[in-house]
């Protein structure tokens, strides 16, 4: 079942393209990663998904049009579309009764036990909170509404390390099920890459980059290769060239592991890099239709 | 790992389920009511506090013997008695329409600006209703509330007067045939709906229209458009009816609500009610019609706005 479907959207704001004719297509039970440099429209595409945007295009989630019926979708969807958006005037049992009031598949003891292993108060009001706890607080709501979809817009951002890690692993095992579909942002790329399914990088407005885990394992492969052989290597076509403690890194795409293997070390690369290698690229194409 | 990813296809299932037989839109509308009243506790603390020192104040009066030198003076004389009770019913409205106008103007301005629009609109209310629940608090709510308020203090100022009077020998009879209670709360309540809900719906329609519209100063862009159409009429035609229609929706200046006296209070028992002269008069229905626009503008426009 596809759980978004999105054919030529576009959104201009008065003097920048946010969208720029996106097609995507999100099937049920994967967790997509949508990725890009600040502006690129991550945002943009996600407000439109929820119905908190006018778009242009195609656009339908769960089979609904997000902009005209955002109240029905969300029955079935959730977000946290950043950290810190919880009213800070809201008690933490006041949040609890109003989801519960408003909300249908609101699990009220799931979001109890999950506050349960953390140390919020219920009579605490969200300002009394950390950021951390804020967060938590939101998971807590969000992980107990048994929806279909869930999109994270940065929903770790400012957080630390130990917050990070522990927001996944909740999303992870206490959420996610085959059932289930997650579409998240975030600028901290490598702490997600054992968690997506899939991966989209997105630049100035379009998607530039769309690949499964399973391909992305397969296609990518990244060597570390002595002084002595990088004229061999490069002869391989590397799509990116980076230095590493007086060896270099050459960053593969399609090409035989046992013909890489000959020249260094092979691995999979992070999604950083492949992130920072198409972004160069797309940079150095731009530059030549310029030129 | 297992147990859990077997127990949430359960939980889904059930959850279905309830799906189908909840989510009324009364059930929303009250959750959306209680969060405003969360929100704003002002919308009864400020009433409430107001009575506080309503009765404060009389208590002190009673007892220091001022109010009951007026009833000794001349039993008979129906205003010196009922005063203290019109002035709390008056302090009350005061009350009611300054945290109205105060609320309204937050109201769709306080969730953008701190961003909390965005948890909102995270959970399945639909924005029609979330100005419903908003325009109910001073259209229906604080009303009710005043009702309730004024008419338990004035129980209480009655049953201080006649312990205090009873104590000084004097017949607290002439006080309660002086003081028709039941037909003063029904004055009260008449009064609030038609001059306090009803007739100034427009207002507050439009309050809450500016408020989710300016990105900031919500008070400036509610008055100071209004004032530049008085302004540009007065110079350009030497007329001033925009101002004249404006200011009879302003609390208090309904024309056909009662036939009373030129210092009557609206709840004395001698104010003869025109119900029937209030519903047909067309001022009432085009302000109606007025605040409904302003309603759906204020939907429309809370469907397109983010945080500011």
């Amino acid at each position: 079942m596809t759980v978004i479907e999105a054919r030529g959207l576009r959104k201009a704001f008065d003097t920048t393209i946010a969208l720029d004719g996106i097609n995507l297509r999100v099937e049920e039970g994967r967790i997509l990663g949508l990725i890009g440099p600040n502006g690129a429209g991550k945002t943009t595409a996600l407000n439109a998904i929820l119905g908190l945007t006018p778009y242009q295009g195609e656009l339908r989630v769960l089979g609904r049009h997000p902009w005209s019926e955002r109240d029905r979708l969300m029955r079935d969807v959730c977000f946290i579309a950043d950290v810190a958006v919880l009213p800070r005037w809201v008690r933490v049992s006041q949040a609890l009764d109003y989801v519960a009031g408003v909300h249908p598949r609101f699990d009220r003891a799931k979001a109890e036990a999950f506050l349960g292993k953390t140390t919020i108060q219920r009579a605490s009001k969200v300002r009394e909170l950390s950021k951390g706890m804020v967060t938590q607080l939101h998971l807590a709501l969000v992980m107990a509404i048994d929806a279909r979809l869930l999109v994270l817009d940065e929903p770790t951002l400012g957080l630390d390390i130990l917050f990070r890690k522990q927001f996944y692993d909740s999303l992870l095992t206490d959420y996610f099920d085959r059932s289930r579909t997650i579409v998240v942002t975030t600028h901290q790329v490598d702490e997600i890459q054992d968690v997506l399914t899939d991966v989209m990088f997105m630049n100035r407005g379009r998607i530039v980059f769309d690949c499964s885990m399973e391909e992305f394992e397969s296609r990518y492969l990244e060597v570390m290769v002595n002084p002595e052989r990088v004229a061999a290597a490069r002869a391989l076509k590397p799509m990116h060239e980076r230095q590493a403690l007086a060896r270099s890194i050459l960053l593969f795409d399609r090409v035989d592991r046992h013909q890489l293997a000959a020249l260094g070390e092979v691995r999979t690369p992070s999604i950083a890099d492949v992130f920072v290698a198409v972004m160069g690229n797309e940079a150095g194409q731009a530059q030549g239709a310029a030129r | 790992m297992n147990t859990q990813s077997n127990a949430i296809p359960e939980s889904s299932l059930e959850s279905h389920v309830i799906a189908a037989t909840s989510l009324s839109a009364p059930r929303l509308f009250y959750w959306s009511v209680r969060r405003e009243l969360w929100e704003n506790r002002s919308v009864y603390i400020a009433p409430l506090a107001v009575a506080g020192v309503i009765l404060f104040g009389f208590s002190f009066s009673t007892i220091a013997g001022t109010w009951e030198k007026a009833l000794r003076l001349d039993p008979t004389h129906h205003e010196a008695i009922a005063m203290p009770y019109d002035f709390a019913a008056a302090l009350l409205m005061g009350t009611a329409i300054l945290v109205s106008v105060f609320y309204c103007l937050d109201a769709l301005h306080g969730e953008r600006r701190d961003r909390g629009i965005l948890f909102w609109k995270s959970l399945p209310v639909s924005d029609l209703m979330t100005v419903l629940a908003k325009a109910s608090i001073p259209l229906i709510v604080l009303p009710l509330l005043t009702f309730a308020i004024t008419v338990a203090t004035q129980l209480i100022m009655l049953l201080v007067s006649t312990a205090v009077l009873a104590a000084s020998g004097l017949h607290a009879w002439t006080l309660w045939t002086q003081l028709p209670f039941l037909q003063m709360s029904l004055l009260l309540l008449y009064h609030l709906v038609t001059a306090h809900a009803l007739w100034p719906a427009p207002i507050y329609c439009w309050l809450l229209l500016v408020s989710g519209w300016a990105r900031r100063a919500p008070f400036l862009w509610a008055s100071l458009p209004l004032l530049a159409i008085f302004g540009v009429e007065k110079i350009a035609f030497h007329t001033s009816h925009f101002a004249s229609i404006v200011g009879s929706h302003i609390i208090g200046a309904a024309p056909a609500i009662a036939r009373t006296g030129p210092d009557m209070f609206p709840m004395d028992p001698m104010a003869h009610i025109t119900p029937a002269e209030f519903l047909s008069s067309p001022g009432l229905w085009i302000g109606l019609v007025v605040a409904a626009i302003f309603l759906a503008a204020a939907v429309r426009l809370r469907r397109y706005q983010g945080p500011i």
